[in-house]
């Protein structure tokens, strides 16, 4: 569905040109649920807006569904890392989740009825008529979900999402995200730097090498589905393809440092 | 203390300390033979006299009228300018001079210019006090525009948000404690450019009326005058201290979460 090839990104020119990425290939299938895991600094977020569309690649192009991306597809939400500065404060967390709905031609009754569904499925119905600064961390990462389910992507693209919130809530985050995928059928790309985090997730993970980034392995995550936090990582294979995803990074991590 | 009992001290004592000045002026001033310091009672009786409201349909109004036509003009102007230059770098620079130059030149030396180029009625007057609200507004705004978050920028990208909804829904807003803070400085110009354009030429208006009573001698006529000014100054500042704070309230609301 969505083909990465052969993607590279430089800043800059000549003498202080910064090769970003170096080369990167893969796809997504549809209604895969890819994470994209790698060291820190290897140029994640900067893959991500290539693949977005918000950044023009240097080298090599991304396609959807064959189509050329050159500016973000109707079809692709983002959801970014820090919520507090991709919510807009001055709106209630209605207003933010019908920000993509307004410029699509729908009437009034259907607006509001996507709007309160997209918020009913991140758990906020409450909330709705509240600023998102009124809100806990966790809770407003949900308003980005929301809003970004409210656009009805076909792929839900999403840059270390959960980075910013305490441990208990980022595991119902997790869990609503594999809910919310089941829900609305959608195919999802997960970039993270947290190991169990990816192999909780994903179908498929990607694995980054640092700055000019490669793909170093891309290994299939056969755990079963659903997944559940306590008993999916109990399993030994859960506990194998962490270790393993763990060795790739901490090998590259020593092997940059030495 | 608790808070609460403490903001109401607060607060008597904000109210309290101006009457305690006006007694002790009242009572000093009260047998006074200073033709320049008029009893303040008689400058009381004649502020009661042509404020309430003998003048307002003559002078007050025409004031208002007029610095709020060229507040309001000010505003507009300067908002949409400063979003097109907020903009674009290139467009900054290439105006920066001729912004930096037209905003040095001290307003009251563009009176004599105004006067013979657009005259001495309310056009005049205006123009001048546009002009001087102008640019804080101006300023401000392209401060506020260029300053904007680059993910805001993305996310109306990402969700196609364009046109009208980015422009009023996100990127005005995100600008708007900046440009607040701007049209609040213009307001205090605006009031005093309003004085000093009556003063050079006019027929009408509260600084016109200030200056011809001094002229006739009429010194608790001044003084009304002069505290008229002072009042509507205060009333005009707190007007819009209420307008902001609710047009902002989430801005205070963020900013104390951010801090907690």
């Amino acid at each position: 569905m969505l083909e990465i090839e052969h993607l590279g990104k430089v800043y800059g020119e000549g003498k202080d040109a910064t090769h970003a990425i170096g080369d990167v290939s893969f796809e997504l299938a549809e209604r895969e649920f890819v994470c994209v895991v790698g060291p820190s600094g290897c140029g994640k977020t900067t893959l991500l807006k290539c693949m977005s569309g918000l950044l023009a690649p240097t080298t090599g192009e991304v396609r959807l569904r064959g189509r050329r991306i050159v500016d973000p597809p109707p079809e692709m939400a983002l959801v970014f890392q820090e919520y507090s500065r991709s919510l807009l404060p001055w709106m209630t967390v209605r207003g933010n989740v019908l920000l993509p709905l307004r410029h699509k031609k729908l009437e009034k009754a259907e607006r509001t009825r996507i709007v309160e569904e997209a918020v009913g499925a991140v758990g906020l119905e409450r909330f709705i008529d509240r600023y998102p600064w009124e809100l806990s961390g966790g809770m407003q990462q949900r308003v980005a979900i929301a809003r970004a389910l409210a656009y009805q992507p076909e792929i839900l693209l999403m840059d270390e999402p959960f980075a910013s919130v305490d441990a208990q809530t980022r595991g119902d985050l997790e869990d609503l995200i594999l809910e919310v995928r089941e829900r609305f059928d959608m195919t999802i790309l997960f970039v993270t730097h947290d190991i169990d985090e990816s192999v909780y997730l994903a179908d498929r993970i990607v694995v980054l090498t640092p700055s000019p980034t490669e793909v170093r392995e891309i290994l299939d995550v056969g755990l079963p589905r659903p997944r559940d936090q306590v008993e999916t990582k109990e399993l030994p294979e859960f506990a194998h393809l962490r270790a393993h995803v763990y060795r790739l990074i901490k090998r590259q991590e020593d092997a940059a440092a030495a | 203390m608790t808070p609460k009992a403490r903001r109401l001290a607060e607060l008597a004592l904000e109210i309290i300390v101006p009457i305690v000045l006006v007694a002790i002026l009242w009572v000093w001033t009260s047998q006074s033979d200073t033709f320049y310091y008029p009893p303040l009672s008689d400058v009381f009786e004649r502020f009661a006299d042509n404020w309430l409201f003998e003048r307002f349909g003559s002078d007050v109004w025409p004031s208002l009228r007029r610095m709020a036509i060229g507040y309001v003009l000010a505003v507009i102007v300067a908002v949409a300018l400063g979003t097109v230059l907020g903009s674009s770098r290139t467009l900054r620079r290439a105006v920066a001079p001729i912004v930096e130059f037209l905003r040095s030149i001290p307003p009251p030396a563009l009176l004599p210019f105004a006067i013979v180029v657009i005259g001495v009625g309310d056009d005049m007057k205006i123009f001048i006090i546009a002009f001087v609200c102008l640019w804080p507004v101006l300023l401000n705004t392209i401060d506020g525009i260029n300053g904007i978050d680059p993910t805001l920028r993305d996310i109306a990208r990402v969700y196609g948000v364009s046109g009208r909804d980015r422009l009023l829904r996100m990127m005005l807003p995100a600008a708007s404690p900046q440009i607040f803070a701007g049209m609040r400085l213009s307001l205090s110009l605006a009031v005093i450019l309003m004085v000093i354009s009556e003063m050079v030429a006019s027929t009408n208006g509260i600084g016109f009326f200030v200056l011809q009573s001094q002229r006739s001698f009429a010194i608790p006529e001044m003084w009304s005058g002069i505290l008229l000014l002072g009042i509507l100054g205060y009333v005009l500042n707190v007007a819009f201290v209420i307008i902001e704070r609710r047009v902002l309230a989430w801005h205070r609301g963020a900013k104390a979460s951010a801090l907690s």
